[in-house]
């Protein structure tokens, strides 16, 4: 037997005190989460009844509801996955399947990594200036949605490119062997089987864009009221609106309705967790 | 045997190298935008008046366009953010890649996902409502609406940045070392902080950039706690970062003062490029 010799004083407090910091704050992190829930759900959720969420803003009964703000904000995440999707799986494919100059992968990826990084007042403003006036959208949730196609696109990007590399290189090489051209593969083998990733993107980016704001303000419109938009293509372009979060924004700082922010805020909270296992479940399918 | 000649291979060839190519477009498209937009005024305010100017009065009859005060506000706010965020961060990453029994590190770490999805108007809200008060009583002020309120709320909104980051890069040191480290009697936490934590310096430092990037990019929820006034930052001031002076005045500003928010959205974009190259730097360096 080796005869261990016990530890110094300094040593132990040395450990003792770091062991107690580590616990500390991982249990710090998990009470802020818990406190924010908490307290948004308690303000918030007493509010929430069906005809808070059924209803748009009424002068004449004096009553304020959220269906056209949920109307925007499903506008606006179908809008915007619609024109990502394609795009943005188009680009990892390119990456992982086509691109063979190295220095190029390196300077796509490194524009992805930037596009990430760029905060989304930023892409609020070019949004406003490239789609509303120059284009001539004005403050539409089309307008929107484009702008968020910048701000989310990487995010599909980089989760398909991830589990297209895990597709096994032997599936391609038998598609290949078979006398399937590239496409063909691509589109029977490649995609197929790394549709799980595509999907995890797909929630990641929902994510996102409910959650967006600042994007938002300037772009999509600050409207409470019902739109119409698929009655007609005029109306499919021009409708301009608040998503949740815009109205929480306005609610909150510029008409003092705190009640309404803080449903609104209990409804996006519901949002992100929803979001959150679905996103997880997929991944853990994902890892088998 | 001759190969076919396929059209559709030859199409999709082509849409997939147009994909690939989008993300360098969107970041080439919004890098020329902001330049274009932003230097007119920048010319003729003048750049040294325009950044080292100390005085911010865009409606005035003479009007004052110095915006020394943002640049000072938003690097103090997220100095103070990284002060406060990291030491908790790091702690609460070392806890979940090394302390953490793997049944407590599976409840801990959807809550740092969760609360990465919380949408930002939503720790506004809470800000404005809880923090922004609470201050206001602490400290006897007429205003709690302060730099200290939004360099809070931005300390809780870069957590989960850097704690995911960290511990991916924590997770990555090769176990030989520890095992090393434990085998010349080190303890287990002495072999963390002077063996782990050592070894994987550059992922942790780019956690801490990121935050950085995180901080200084945020809009939305500081606009709420932050009280908006171009002050010169000092703690307890009504202040306004980069950001938010771009937001607070985009909807009614025109002529010069319109020009002059574009102006302000490059020099944020000159800071975040600068982030993204270092990021990107210290990321690649970890591969390596």
């Amino acid at each position: 037997m080796i005869e261990m010799k016990p530890l110094s004083g300094r040593r132990r407090a040395y450990d003792r005190i770091l062991r107690f910091l580590l616990y500390f704050c991982a249990a710090l992190t998990c009470a802020l989460l818990v406190a924010i829930i908490g307290y948004i759900f308690v303000r918030g959720l007493p509010h929430v009844t069906w005809d808070f969420l059924t209803t748009a803003p009424s002068y004449i009964h004096d009553t304020i509801g959220i269906l056209p703000n949920i109307l925007n904000t499903i506008y606006i995440v179908v809008v915007t996955l619609i024109i990502i999707l394609p795009l943005g799986v188009g680009a990892a494919v390119y990456l992982t399947e086509y691109a063979k100059n190295q220095k190029l992968v390196a300077a796509i990826e490194f524009a992805t990594e930037t596009l990430t990084g760029i905060p989304s007042i930023i892409f609020g403003l070019v949004g406003m200036l490239f789609f509303c006036e120059k284009l001539g959208l004005q403050a539409s949730l089309l307008a929107g949605s484009l702008t968020l196609v910048l701000a989310t696109i990487p995010t599909i990007i980089r989760t398909t490119q991830e589990s297209l590399k895990t597709v096994p290189q032997s599936y391609r090489e038998a598609a290949l062997g078979l006398g399937a051209g590239k496409w063909h593969m691509i589109r029977t083998v490649v995609l197929p089987s790394s549709i799980d990733g595509i999907v995890t993107g797909c929630i990641l980016s929902i994510g996102r864009i409910v959650g967006e704001s600042a994007a938002l303000l300037f772009t999509a419109g600050m409207g409470m009221s019902l739109n119409n938009f698929f009655s007609s293509a005029s109306n499919f372009i021009h409708s301009s609106g608040a998503s949740l979060t815009v109205a929480l924004y306005v609610y909150a700082r510029e008409r003092g309705e705190f009640d309404v922010a803080f449903a609104i805020a209990a409804i996006l909270m519901l949002l992100t967790l929803a979001i959150n296992l679905a996103a997880s479940l997929v991944g853990r399918k994902l890892k088998k | 045997m001759k190969r076919k000649f396929r059209p559709m291979e030859a199409v999709m060839r082509l849409v997939f190298f147009i994909c690939g190519f989008i993300a360098i477009a969107f970041v080439l498209f919004i890098s020329v935008y902001l330049i274009i937009s932003g230097l007119p005024a920048i010319r003729e305010i003048g750049l040294r008046e325009f950044l080292f100017g100390t005085e911010w009065a865009s409606t005035a009859s003479e009007p004052k366009f110095g915006i020394l005060p943002f640049i000072l506000t938003s690097v103090y706010g997220t100095c103070g953010a990284i002060i406060l965020g990291v030491p908790v961060g790091f702690m609460t990453a070392v806890f979940l890649a090394k302390i953490a029994p793997p049944k407590l590190a599976a409840v801990v770490r959807p809550a740092v996902d969760l609360l990465a999805g919380i949408p930002s108007v939503v720790y506004g809200l809470i800000g404005m409502m809880v923090l922004v008060p609470a201050v206001r009583e602490a400290f006897d002020l007429p205003d709690g609406a302060s730099l200290f309120c939004a360099i809070i709320v931005l300390a809780v909104m870069i957590l989960p940045s850097i704690i995911s980051v960290s511990e991916t890069a924590l997770k990555a040191v090769p176990p030989e070392y520890e095992e090393a480290s434990l085998a010349l009697g080190a303890t287990h936490i002495e072999t963390v902080f002077r063996v782990s934590v050592p070894a994987s310096s550059s992922g942790i430092a780019a956690a801490v950039v990121l935050g950085i990037g995180r901080a200084i990019g945020e809009a939305m929820a500081i606009i709420m706690v932050s009280g908006n006034v171009a002050n010169m930052p000092s703690l307890f001031a009504s202040v306004r970062f980069l950001t938010t002076a771009v937001s607070s005045e985009m909807a009614y500003a025109s002529g010069l003062q319109r020009q002059a928010l574009y102006s302000i959205a490059l020099v944020l974009f000159v800071f975040i490029m600068i982030i993204n190259v270092v990021l990107n730097t210290l990321l690649k360096r970890k591969k390596e």
